[in-house]
């Protein structure tokens, strides 16, 4: 088995196939499961779970006020 | 807003992430001035005045280190730190190892610059430095990674935001690029020089596997992570797609490590080889498309805040930059795109396309979201900021239509021949046809450099009234306790 590894001819394309499969894998399971999906979308509210400091006075000015006119 | 905004500074550890986010522009300031100059050397050769030290030569690897490496090198430095600790609400691990990555980075830049101009060089393109800043960067980098792994695990979230994962693929394998591309004998302990362990095709095939990923993934991956979190904090909603998101990551880092060839078409390369890099090339377009798209259509149902916020402005067009470049580039590494365009201007307008467009822009961008958040303050203007995104886009513009005007006439002329096969043009035709392109691409780079001045004069007053409004702060406590005493 090592000495099939050892040649560059056989791990070439055995690394292609792990590769490829992998790749197709991940993308399998991201999008498969409606559970799974919720789950990974929630994850996108990370950077809004610290929200201390992301008030309109933090914006610029001209900003701030704009958004404050639009109610 | 005070209170919240002196418990965050409390939470976290911003003081590193300053003294990174200044040098960012100190370094961009230098790097890009210096761009400008050798642009105009170029156009006017009278201008090195006969000074080694200034030559074109010597001063364009100064320019891609600054820009590069001290431009966005600290960028990525202080928006990776902030990054870390904002979405895994924990404090920087390792104060100490952080100062000393901040240290040992600026010490390595400016040894680096300062050999450069000096003609101490190993001369391979964006790996100029001599042995002993390899090792000085090396022993930084693996800090950087210490102290970026051990914030992550005193993390308060289950899961690790994907702007993490980008930053982390860029520290990995930049250390990885790093070690192999440097990997060489020195000539003696106290001799800068030292022998390659690559010669001929295979050094060839090192420095662009190692160049390539260095755009890949110092360039792009780290900058993307930038992107996955400051475009959504900025337009106050959440990333488009989270799946999508993961999709980039993976494609991205399965698919950019074999296209490094393609900057060897028509060479001693191994055809397969080079076809091979344009074949991976045409497909990082499909990922490349996906990020970007996933970053401009967070704004959906929200686009009117690009008439509002021209921070957001900067964001959006940094993706449209980004999807452009990335169209541009596996188009170019068509083997017969190629041979038209390989060894033009045209090469230096997609790059400036991908380096200005996408990488300053969004760099720009979250500088204005983060650092008035890292005073406790408010920009000092807005309007300084449009003006800097008007004379940024319209630098980037005409100094990519200038590199194509000049890029792909100096390769029709250098390849056209007349009726009996001779070449139709001598070399210095081509030469004084790229002239005026030339002096457009340098009052592009005027443009541009104009633009960060403007920035740097808006952040200096924006720190100076931050300085300002906490020392009427203090003084109005001191009274009030003072008041309360008597």
């Amino acid at each position: 088995m090592f000495e099939w590894l050892s040649h560059m001819e056989n791990t070439k394309p055995l690394a292609l196939v792990i590769f490829f499969v992998t790749f197709v894998g991940i993308i399998l399971w991201v999008f498969s499961g409606k559970k799974r999906g919720e789950r990974l979308e929630s994850y996108k509210n990370i950077p809004f779970l610290d929200e201390d400091e992301d008030s309109g006075a933090r914006q610029p000015k001209e900003v701030a006020d704009k958004d404050q006119d639009n109610g | 807003m005070a209170q919240g905004a002196v418990a965050a500074d409390a939470q976290y550890d911003y003081d590193i992430i300053k003294k990174f986010a200044i040098m960012a522009l100190v370094w961009g300031v230098l790097g890009m001035a210096a761009g400008t100059y050798i642009a105009a050397e170029l156009a006017f050769p009278f201008l090195n005045f006969d000074i080694a030290q200034i030559t074109f030569g010597r001063l364009r690897p100064g320019h891609t280190t600054m820009v590069i490496f001290g431009f966005g090198g600290n960028a990525l430095f202080a928006t990776s730190y902030y990054v870390v600790q904002r979405t895994s609400q924990a404090r920087l691990w390792g104060s100490g190892l952080a100062n000393f990555t901040f240290w040992g980075w600026q010490a390595a830049l400016v040894i680096g610059v300062l050999g450069y101009l000096n003609g101490i060089t190993d001369g391979k393109e964006y790996a100029e430095f001599p042995w002993y800043v390899d090792v000085l960067i090396a022993v930084v980098w693996v800090a950087y990674l210490v102290v970026y792994v051990q914030t992550l695990r005193r993390r308060s979230q289950p899961h690790i935001y994907v702007a993490n994962w980008f930053y982390l693929a860029f520290i990995l394998a930049t250390a990885i690029l790093h070690i192999f591309r440097n990997l060489a004998v020195p000539v003696g302990l106290f001799h800068p020089e030292s022998y390659s362990l690559y010669s001929g095709v295979q050094d060839a095939m090192v420095q662009w596997w190692y160049g390539h990923n260095a755009v890949g993934f110092f360039l792009t991956a780290a900058f993307l992570g930038m992107m996955y979190y400051f475009v959504p904090k900025q337009a106050g909603r959440p990333i488009y797609s989270y799946r999508l998101s993961i999709i980039h990551f993976w494609a991205l880092s399965f698919m950019y490590m074999w296209v490094g060839g393609h900057h060897l078409h028509w060479t001693a390369l191994p055809d397969w080889t080079s076809s091979l890099a344009a074949a991976f090339s045409i497909l990082l377009l499909m990922p490349s498309w996906g990020g970007m798209i996933n970053g401009i259509m967070t704004l959906s149902g929200a686009w009117d805040k690009l008439r509002t916020d021209p921070i957001m402005l900067f964001l959006i067009t940094a993706l449209s930059f980004y999807g452009m470049s990335t169209f541009e580039g596996p188009m170019m590494s068509l083997k017969s795109v190629n041979a038209l365009s390989h060894y033009t201007d045209w090469t230096v307008g997609h790059v400036h396309s991908g380096a200005l467009g996408w990488v300053a822009m969004i760099t720009f961008g979250s500088f204005y979201h983060l650092i008035p958040r890292l005073w406790e303050t408010r920009l000092w203007s807005t309007r300084l900021v449009y003006v800097h995104f008007w004379l940024a886009t319209i630098g980037i513009v005409l100094y990519i239509a200038a590199m194509w005007v000049s890029g792909i006439g100096q390769g029709l002329m250098l390849r056209a021949f007349d009726d009996y096969g001779n070449l139709a043009y001598t070399f210095i035709e081509t030469v004084q046809f790229m002239h005026w392109p030339l002096v457009v691409r340098m009052l592009g780079g005027v443009f541009f450099v104009s633009g960060i001045l403007t920035m740097c004069f808006n952040i200096a007053m924006t720190i100076r009234s931050a300085k300002l409004e906490q020392a009427a702060i203090e003084a109005k406590i001191a009274a009030k306790l003072a008041g309360a005493g008597a």
